[in-house]
C-alpha cells in the first residue's frame, strides 16, 4: 500500500454558524491509537460526509461525537457543542444523546410495534400527553418519508418492515426526539439502491432543520447529498472542504487517489 | 473407500445413534405410562395417601410438589434475574467475574443429595426450620439458581448489541435500556428457561428427603391462613412431594397396592413434566410471536 504523508493537510474553517466542533480529538483502544488529532467544524443545517477506506477511523470518530465510545475506548481532546466541551466526565451523556442522536449501519428497530418504536424513548423521557405523542409519531414518520407506507399499520411489529423501511423508522425514531444533530453511520450500506435513494431524499429534506453528519463508503452518495466532505486516512483527517472541491479539485494526493479509485 | 461411500456410512451411523436415543426414550416413557396410567383415576389424584390400607391417592403429594415449586421460584427467580442481568449487562471480563461464572458452574453440577444434606444440616438443624416446605424450597433454590441464572444470562446475551446501542443513542440510561428494550426482547427465552427449570425442580427427590421431609401431615384445603399449622399454605409444615413419595413407596411402602401407587404416581409425574415442557415451548413461541410477527 502506498504511504501518504500525514503532515500535509487541507482543512478549512467554516465561516457560517457551527453546530459542533472537535479540537485535537484522539481515540485509543487500549494501546492502539485509532484516531489522531481530528479537528473539524461542522456547519449548522448542512450535511457533512465523512469518507475514507475501511479502518480509516471515520466511524470511530463519529461515535465519539455523542459519546457512544465511552465504554470501549479512551477519547481525548475537545468536542464543543453550544460552547461546552461535552467530552468531559462532568457531562450527563444521556442528555448529550438527546441532542446528538445516532442512526446505525444496520437497522435496529426495537422488537415493538412501529408506534412504540417512536414513543418508547419519548415516554421514558417524560412525554405522556397522548396528543403530543401521536403528533410526534406522525410528524417524525412523515419527515422520514415512511408515513404513507405505514400509517395504517402503526401497531404492527417493526420487525415485519423491510430493511429500508426499518432504517427510515430508525431515522424517524431519532427525529421524534427533536435532536439538534443527527449522526448516521453508513445508514444505507445494508440497503438496496431504491431504499438508499429514499434515505438520501429523506436526508436532503431533514437538512432544512437538522445538522447531519454521515459516514459513508459510497463516494457517489457523498457527492450527491453532502455540502461538506472530510477525508479520513489511517486515523488522520487529511482533507476537509466543500464537497464539490473535494471531488473536483482535491488538494491532497491521498484524497485525489481515493476518490479516483487509485488507492491502495 | 470413496467419499460417497464414507458419507453413506457416516450417515448410517448417525441415524443408528439417533434411533438408539429415541428408542430408549420411547421405551422409558411408554413403560412408565403403560404401567402407570391404568392406576390413575380421579379418586387417585384427589384422595389422601393411605399408610397401611390399599386405595390411597396422591392428592397431598401432588399439591406439595406444586406448592414447593411455586415457593422455590418465588425465592430463586429474583436472585437469578439479578445475577443474570449483572453477568450479561454489567460484569466486566476479569478474574473476579470469571470466578463467579466458575462457581455457578460448580454449583450446577453439585449432586442433589449433597445439596439435601447441606440443607438438612444448615436449615433444618442449625436454623431450626425443621422438616418444612421452606427448608425444601431453599435447598431447591440452591439447585435451581445456577440453571436459571445461566438461562437468563444467555437469553439476555442473545439480544443483539445493536438494540442496546439504539436505546443508548436515544438518550436512555443503561437501566432504562435494559428494562425497557433488552429484557422484553429476551422474555421468550427467559420464560422457557423458567419453565424448563421448573420441570427439573418438580422431579427432584434426593435434595428434599432431608429438607422437606418424608411425611405428609393431613392439611385442610379450606384453611387459608398460612400461619395455621393445619393450613395447606403453611410453609413451615413437613411436606412429602410426589417424587419423594414414589421413592418412599417403592423402598418402604407397606400398603398392598404400593407397586400400583408408585406406577400411577410416576405416570402423573412424567405427564406433569411433559406438560411443563410443552408449556415452555408454547409460551416461548407465543411470546416471541407476540413481539415480532405482525398481528
Amino acid at each position: 500500500m502506498q504511504t501518504y504523508s500525514f503532515d500535509q493537510k487541507h482543512i478549512i474553517h467554516i465561516p457560517t454558524e457551527k453546530a459542533l466542533t472537535t479540537e485535537n480529538l484522539q481515540v485509543f483502544y487500549g494501546d492502539n491509537h485509532a484516531m489522531h488529532d481530528a479537528s473539524l467544524e461542522f456547519p449548522r443545517y448542512r450535511i457533512t460526509a465523512l469518507i475514507g477506506a475501511s479502518g480509516s477511523g471515520k466511524s470511530t470518530y463519529l461515535r465519539c461525537l455523542n459519546r457512544m465510545n465511552d465504554a470501549i475506548a479512551t477519547v481525548k481532546g475537545k468536542i464543543i457543542y453550544r460552547d461546552t466541551n461535552i467530552n468531559s466526565k462532568k457531562i450527563n451523556v444521556y442528555e448529550v444523546r438527546k441532542h446528538i442522536s445516532m442512526v446505525f449501519q444496520r437497522p435496529n428497530p426495537f422488537a415493538k410495534s412501529i408506534r412504540e418504536n417512536i414513543t418508547f424513548a419519548l415516554r421514558r423521557n417524560g412525554i405522556k400527553d397522548k396528543q403530543e405523542l401521536a403528533y410526534r409519531v406522525e410528524n417524525s414518520l412523515k419527515s422520514a418519508a415512511l408515513w404513507d407506507e405505514v400509517k395504517d399499520d402503526l401497531d404492527k411489529s417493526a420487525l415485519a418492515l423491510s430493511g429500508g423501511q426499518q432504517q427510515r423508522l430508525c431515522i424517524a425514531r431519532c427525529v421524534a426526539m427533536k435532536p439538534d444533530i443527527l449522526l448516521l453511520d453508513e445508514p444505507a450500506s445494508a440497503l438496496d439502491p431504491i431504499s438508499t435513494a429514499k434515505i438520501e431524499e429523506t436526508l436532503k429534506e431533514l437538512r432544512k432543520s437538522y445538522t447531519i453528519i454521515i459516514v459513508t463508503h459510497n463516494m457517489q452518495q457523498a457527492s450527491r447529498i453532502a455540502d461538506y466532505t472530510a477525508f479520513f486516512h489511517m486515523g488522520h483527517v487529511l482533507e476537509y472542504d466543500k464537497t464539490e472541491k473535494i471531488f473536483t479539485n482535491p488538494q491532497i494526493k491521498a484524497t485525489e487517489d481515493y476518490i479516483s479509485g487509485n488507492f491502495g | 473407500m470413496n467419499s460417497k461411500a464414507a458419507n453413506n456410512v457416516a450417515t448410517g451411523v448417525i441415524y443408528l445413534l439417533v434411533t438408539a436415543v429415541v428408542g430408549i426414550l420411547i421405551f422409558l416413557l411408554g413403560y412408565i405410562l403403560i404401567t402407570g396410567v391404568p392406576h390413575v383415576s380421579i379418586h387417585f389424584i384427589t384422595s389422601a395417601a393411605e399408610s397401611f390400607r390399599a386405595g390411597g391417592g396422591i392428592r397431598d403429594q401432588l399439591f406439595n410438589s406444586l406448592y414447593l415449586l411455586v415457593l422455590t421460584l418465588i425465592i430463586s427467580f429474583p436472585i437469578a434475574l439479578g445475577s443474570g442481568i449483572y453477568l450479561s449487562e454489567y460484569a466486566p471480563h476479569n478474574w473476579f467475574t470469571g470466578l463467579i461464572r466458575t462457581a455457578i458452574e460448580v454449583l450446577s453440577s453439585l449432586p442433589s443429595v449433597v445439596v439435601g444434606l447441606f440443607g438438612y444440616l444448615l436449615f433444618v438443624i442449625k436454623f431450626n426450620l425443621g422438616f418444612s416446605i421452606l427448608a425444601g424450597a431453599i435447598a431447591l433454590t440452591f439447585f435451581n439458581l445456577p440453571l436459571l441464572t445461566r438461562s437468563i444470562e444467555e437469553s439476555l446475551e442473545d439480544v443483539p448489541n445493536l438494540q442496546r446501542e439504539a436505546g443508548l443513542s436515544l438518550g436512555l440510561s443503561r437501566w432504562k435500556t435494559i428494562t425497557g428494550i433488552v429484557f422484553p426482547a429476551a422474555l421468550p427465552g427467559i420464560l422457557t428457561g423458567i419453565i424448563l427449570s421448573a420441570g427439573r425442580v418438580f422431579g427432584e427427590a434426593a435434595a428434599l428427603i432431608y429438607t422437606a421431609g418424608q411425611s405428609a401431615p393431613t392439611v385442610s384445603y379450606t384453611n387459608w391462613n398460612p400461619f395455621s399449622a393445619a393450613s395447606f399454605l403453611n410453609p413451615m409444615r413437613p411436606a412429602e412431594t410426589l417424587a419423594v413419595h414414589i421413592w418412599k413407596v417403592n423402598t418402604e411402602g407397606v400398603t398392598p397396592d404400593a407397586l400400583q401407587i408408585s406406577s400411577g404416581a410416576s405416570a402423573v409425574l412424567i405427564v406433569v413434566i411433559l406438560l411443563f415442557n410443552l408449556a415452555a415451548r408454547f409460551l416461548g413461541n407465543w411470546a416471541f410471536k407476540k413481539m415480532t410477527a405482525a398481528k
